[in-house]
């Protein structure tokens, strides 16, 4: 077995109906994974944009690759992880905080440069911007307090500088 | 002019040349119906099931490479089509199915006869469009048959709700169409070609292994160009039969498991493959750590997701095999590979297709090898199972799209309704089916258009009262515990063609195969079935057996 690799694609498609169902059917019929998913229009309304998190051996990511690219609808796609890339998540945590606790969550909130986005009388909602690893970490110090509803984007990413 | 979605259809498919229309008529699709109704610019080909719509498309398609077109309901009429549509997919054949579907405000409810064909077809079409405005059709038929027939062909889905068939809108069929997601890359990156021809250049056992893609890509010619200038030895795949002749010396027949040892010994002695338009299929390639282990690989092939799937491959060309070969063979010259050839040579001889007359039933071989003798120039309709591998074994191919069968799916009962499409495809050609037993009453009730259209289809019958190929790995692999293959209590094939109107003929006994064979060729106002009653336990080798190497191929039981 060859070592497997996270990969973040970046897919263009024709902004229509249907087009989700056949990149996601893709994965689902051959038995690979989809780690993440964000899709969305782009400026251009015609098109939207795919931001897929996959995993699996170099032949896999190759597969994976060509038959996004053998779909009539996909105009265009990147594999970000073969160039230096900007990638992030925004995650949404509702956390049960009674008043006198408050004050300690959003400290720690502070750590991790987090909104408060919603106050009540027994919780708190966080609004954080991140790549994997802070999520993480902010996931699981959050967690000791409560997490009481979790929401979250998917990644999204793009390459660094620019290339015609 | 305002026309109805249905005659906007209608003149649509004419405008792209459509000759034949595949149906079966039924609610959601009757505003279709109607207006191909005295239609004489395209004709409409009822069928008895919507199975046989969908291959007598396929088989139209495969015999004649233009488009192929089925029409059907919603619902259980979509869902009929799904075999042949998924057998076309795998096959890479170019069709258009087009589907009725329940009225747009009825789409979502469960309505009657409502099926989400978009949804059930998705994985087995190569596009497919649910139109949701008359004043799309146009457009989808123009890009529907674009997609169909160019890159690597597939079926396309066109699902279009009853309101929209009904509904008047202006027509204006497209005069080009322009999908800017979707540009085939046909030419072959000249680098590669010329690493390919060094490759071939300095090889001293190479062997050209020719696919299905060379037919799809009318290739043929360029394909022997490249066999006969360089003198490299071909295995042509099942699914490419017929695009290099098999009477050549060069010709090393059918690879794979049940190919011929001299192909199998000779992908494991190779030095250099040449691959075209073949997708290094399980079939073909045995135990992928056995296959062709001594080989560089050059593999052409329009779909880039086919190269290197199972095999790594050394020069990789995404193109169009015509358009490849023909830059190819600009640069390639005579090899100079005299003692590989010898090898080959010997090989060929000493490890022919060969049969025993085990019994004095009629043996299936013999019968191939009659069919050959008096119908060489037919065109061969083929099923699935021990009667295919035969076909292919003992049928010597020597023209593109003469050999026409269900390679990838494996889908049993394409043949007759296949046929269908094929003769009415090629009228001045012979059609021959060769089918089984229990592939021909998969799809029996075709006999029905085939007689009522007077097509003078050869349908032969390979009856060994089993599920053969079943049986055969029954027999091999578990104990001879035959379950759910006996097929004694099948009617007798003769009796039930004479009961629908067509001439059927009993053959028990060899010395009566030679001129029940001369009797059908006089039959020219409608099919003949032939039911050759021929040995029942007879197994097809060699045999490269499930999870064994190329070089491990059995020759036969001893």
């Amino acid at each position: 077995m060859n070592p497997e690799e996270r990969h973040i694609f970046s897919v263009l498609v024709e902004n229509r109906f249907g087009v989700l169902a056949r990149v996601a059917g893709l994965f689902s019929g051959r038995g690979f994974n989809i780690d993440s998913l964000n899709v969305a229009e782009t400026h251009d309304k015609s098109i939207s944009q795919i931001t897929l998190v996959t995993h699996g051996d170099a032949q896999i990511i190759e597969q994976i690759y060509q038959h996004l690219n053998r779909l009539i609808d996909v105009i265009e796609v990147t594999d970000l992880s073969t160039g230096t890339h900007v990638e992030r998540e925004l995650v949404l945590i509702k956390i049960g905080a009674k008043p006198h606790e408050r004050a300690e969550i959003l400290q720690v909130a502070e750590v991790f440069r987090a909104r408060v986005v919603d106050v009540t009388t027994t919780s708190l909602a966080l609004e954080i911007t991140g790549d994997e690893g802070k999520l993480k970490a902010a996931i699981e110090v959050f967690d000791s307090y409560g997490i009481l509803e979790l929401a979250r984007t998917g990644k999204i990413a793009m390459m660094r500088g620019f290339d015609s | 002019m305002e026309l109805s979605g249905a005659k906007i259809l209608v003149e649509s498919l004419k405008r792209e040349g459509v000759e034949y229309i595949f149906g079966l008529n039924g609610g959601a699709a009757m505003p279709i119906f109607d207006a191909l109704y005295g239609e004489t610019g395209v004709k409409l080909i009822p069928m008895r099931h919507e199975q046989g719509c969908s291959h007598a498309a396929d088989g139209y398609a495969r015999a004649t490479g233009n488009v192929g077109v089925a029409l059907a309901t919603s619902g259980p009429g979509a869902t009929n089509l799904v075999t042949g549509i998924a057998t076309a997919y795998m096959d890479s054949i170019p069709m258009v199915a087009i589907t009725g579907q329940v009225f747009t405000h009825y789409i979502g409810s469960d309505a009657f006869q409502e099926c989400d064909v978009i949804g059930v077809t998705r994985p087995i079409c190569k596009h497919s469009y649910l139109i949701q405005s008359s004043d799309e059709v146009a457009d989808v038929v123009a890009e529907a048959f674009h997609i169909a027939k160019t890159g690597k062909p597939g079926p396309v889905i066109i699902d279009i709700a009853k309101d929209i068939q009904m509904h008047e809108t202006l027509f204006r069929y497209p005069e080009t169409v322009n999908i800017r997601s979707y540009k085939p890359q046909v030419d072959g990156d000249p680098g590669l070609v010329s690493q390919a021809a060094a490759l071939i250049k300095n090889a001293k056992r190479p062997i050209i292994y020719a696919g299905g893609g060379v037919v799809l890509a009318n290739a043929s010619e360029e394909l022997r160009q490249l066999t006969l200038k360089t003198g490299i030895p071909i295995t042509v795949t099942l699914m490419g039969l017929g695009a290099f002749p098999e009477t050549h010396p060069l010709a090393m027949e059918m690879p794979g498991m049940h190919g011929s040892c001299c192909a199998n010994y000779a992908f494991t002695d190779a030095d250099l493959v040449i691959a075209v338009g073949a997708r290094f299929d399980d079939r073909v390639t045995g135990d992928l750590s056995k296959f062709a282990p001594n080989a560089k690989k050059i593999h052409i092939d329009i779909d880039p997701s086919c190269i290197g799937k199972n095999v790594p491959i050394d020069v990789p060309i995404v193109g169009d095999a015509k358009n490849v070969l023909t830059a190819l063979n600009k640069q390639v010259s005579t090899a100079n590979i005299d003692p590989w050839r010898a090898q080959i040579q010997e090989w060929k001889q000493k490890y022919p297709f060969e049969y025993e007359q085990k019994s004095d039933k009629v043996m299936p071989q013999y019968v191939i090898e009659q069919i050959y003798e008096h119908y060489s120039d037919a065109i061969v309709v083929g099923d699935v199972g021990q009667h295919q591998m035969w076909a292919a074994q003992y049928f010597k191919f020597t023209e593109p799209r003469q050999w026409l069968n269900s390679g990838g799916l494996g889908t049993m009962g394409f043949s007759l309704p296949a046929a269908i499409g094929a003769q009415l495809g090629c009228p001045d050609k012979t059609v021959v089916n060769i089918n089984g037993d229990g592939s021909y009453i998969m799809t029996i009730q075709e006999l029905v258009p085939a007689i009522t259209l007077k097509l003078p289809l050869k349908i032969f019958i390979i009856n060994n009262m089993y599920l053969g190929m079943v049986r055969q790995w029954q027999e091999l692999f578990h104990g001879k515990r035959y379950s759910a293959v006996d097929y004694h209590d099948n009617p007798d094939f003769a009796l039930l063609a004479q009961a629908f109107g067509a001439t059927g003929i009993r053959v028990e006994h060899t010395e009566d195969v030679r001129p029940a064979l001369q009797k059908a060729k006089g039959i020219t106002d409608g099919p003949v079935v032939i039911d050759f009653i021929v040995d029942e336990e007879e197994n097809v080798f060699p045999m490269v057996p499930a999870g064994a190497g190329l070089g491990d191929v059995v020759r036969g039981l001893s």
